[in-house]
């Protein structure tokens, strides 16, 4: 690895603790962001011909704060700080930062500005933006090509979300433990939000947009690493790396979904699964189930299946019993009924799924799970009208080709049924 | 003698490399692990996990599971090489052969005490 591509990475992974903490010295996000930026630029020069600091998280908070120390007293006239070379050839200076950003200081530093990002007062899409410009360090290019919308646009987006967290006032004195246990959960939603985002596209062609998954598991890594003995956290990270694990069998060349059980298990990503499991397994030890971590083991079950006609889908249907206890929600229940059709039949999954008509009236995968299971049980003119209607619901263009290749079976009336759920 | 060759590394950094920087660290690595293998100076390589999906056990009055690495520190145990060097001077050669031209990171070096090869299957 060169030299630039190794310093690109170091100030990636240095970005979410150096501005936590910048932001802590500055309480302005913007100011904030504007000092790692002129570190970031320092350290360019810099660290080529000095050699990489030790601690190149404590070298940019450092020169990021002298940076924006320096503009103010450049602004009442008094006397500048010494340069950077001489800064990072301070050992002691470099070493008291250290020091004091191995603390809890640090974590909660992390922590508030992940939280910032998704604060409960913006909007789902704002949070996600916010969090890929603060802490992920995204373009406002990538971010607006991303959600398929104009850079301005996105500009804009973003410059709303900052005006409107700084106005929500988020305390900067450390949490206590209620409070950084809600931050917690706030900001596990947030990631999870995320890699949904990259999962699953909300709109446009790209089904699948593998960064927004990779950010989102980055994302989760840290927060884990911020809370190692969080087993919903451990379940977080789990459920997104078996997800993410079957990435490169999801879609075939022409960007169609490829259902689960019709996907090419040699494809999956056995590296990222076998990590997914090991921290399933870790997070089951603490005894504390939660949706993430169930919803972990549900994927858990599917990566270790050799072959679809491997899944043990008895577990699955109690893993999403367990699940609809912890957080009931037709989507659940839906999800539970694929189980169960293939446990028990379409009928018994029909009969589950009877009373989500209301509930699920605009939700593309009631339809098209109800137009599967009609059509399994021969009912096929009905199944008709519920994949019609699962087009005009479609996202993405994969999702409608999807439903649409159900449609051609029906007419052909030769292929056998699948259920569309299973793609998820 | 044998030499434990002890890779660490900010497990932060080396998670923000993308696949193609990560697979050209390996490939480069290959090159060396197969002219040590070649010379039959090659003994098991791992890479571990990362250390979130870790678990240490310490004992005290009774065994204590905790979550997460053994050592809290800034650069994390990533991954390690056997090898078969002359003398360490050899072992440091094939160290920095091992490292190549990479930023950032340190490799430890360490001699072996006992080997056992182990009998598990590939």
């Amino acid at each position: 690895m060169t030299a630039v591509a190794w310093i690109d990475a170091a100030l990636r992974a240095s970005r979410p603790q150096a501005i936590g903490a910048l932001l802590r010295y500055f309480r302005d996000l913007d100011q904030a962001e504007e000092a790692f930026q002129e570190a970031c630029l320092r350290a360019l020069k810099n660290w080529p011909v000095n050699g990489p600091p030790r601690d190149p998280t404590a070298w940019l908070i450092l020169v990021g704060r002298n940076f924006g120390l320096d503009h103010v007293r450049r602004q009442s006239k008094s006397q500048a700080l010494p340069a950077d070379e001489v800064i990072s050839d301070l050992g002691d200076a470099e070493t008291d930062l250290a020091e004091r950003l191995d603390d809890s200081h640090y974590r909660d530093d992390v922590l508030r500005l992940l939280f910032i990002c998704c604060h409960p007062d913006l909007p789902a899409t704002q949070q996600i933006a916010l969090a890929l410009r603060i802490v992920s360090g995204l373009t406002l290019k990538e971010i607006a090509r991303a959600f398929l919308v104009s850079e301005a646009a996105m500009e804009q987006r973003i410059t709303r979300a900052k005006s409107r967290v700084s106005k929500a006032d988020v305390p900067f004195e450390m949490p206590g433990a209620a409070e950084r246990a809600e931050r917690v959960g706030a900001v596990a939603a947030m990631i999870y939000l995320l890699f949904n985002e990259g999962y699953s596209a909300s709109g446009g062609t790209v089904h699948v947009r593998v960064h927004l998954c990779e950010e989102a598991i980055r994302l989760a890594r840290l927060l884990l690493r911020l809370f190692p003995s969080e087993p919903e956290i451990m379940g977080l990270a789990a459920l997104l790396l078996l997800q993410h694990a079957r990435a490169p069998a999801r879609l075939d060349a022409d960007g169609n979904v490829i259902l689960l059980q019709d996907q090419d298990r040699a494809l999956w990503n056995r590296e990222i699964i076998a990590e997914g499991l090991a921290l399933v397994d870790k997070a089951l030890r603490h005894r504390r189930p939660g949706p993430y971590q169930v919803q972990a083991a549900i994927a858990g079950v599917h990566a270790h299946a050799a072959r679809a006609e491997d899944t043990d889908w008895s577990e699955i249907d109690q893993l999403y019993a367990t699940l609809e206890r912890l957080q009931p929600s037709p989507v659940v229940t839906l999800n539970r009924a694929v189980a169960v059709s293939k446990v028990q039949g379409p009928a018994a999954a029909l009969a589950m799924i009877e009373n989500l008509a209301a509930p699920l009236a605009g939700y593309f995968h009631f339809y098209g799970l109800k137009g599967a299971l009609l059509k399994q049980l021969g009912r096929t003119d009905e199944a008709r009208v519920f994949f019609d209607r699962a087009i005009a619901l479609a996202n993405t263009a994969a999702e409608a080709a999807h439903i649409r290749l159900h449609l051609d079976h029906l007419i052909n009336e030769s292929e056998p049924a699948h259920d569309v759920h299973a793609a998820r | 003698m044998l030499y434990a060759i002890l890779c660490y590394h900010d497990e932060a950094v080396v998670g923000s490399w993308s696949k193609e920087e990560d697979d050209a660290v390996l490939a480069r690595r290959d090159v060396v692990t197969q002219k040590l293998a070649a010379q039959g100076r090659l003994g098991p390589v791992a890479r571990l996990m990362p250390t979130t999906a870790a678990t240490t056990v310490r004992s005290g009055r009774e065994s204590l599971v905790i979550d997460g690495p053994f050592a809290e520190t800034k650069e994390q145990l990533l991954g390690f090489y056997v090898v078969d060097c002359t003398s360490l001077e050899d072992a440091i050669e094939t160290a920095r052969e091992l490292k190549g031209g990479e930023s950032g990171g340190a490799f430890e070096i360490r001699p072996l005490r006992l080997f056992k090869p182990g009998s598990r299957a590939t």
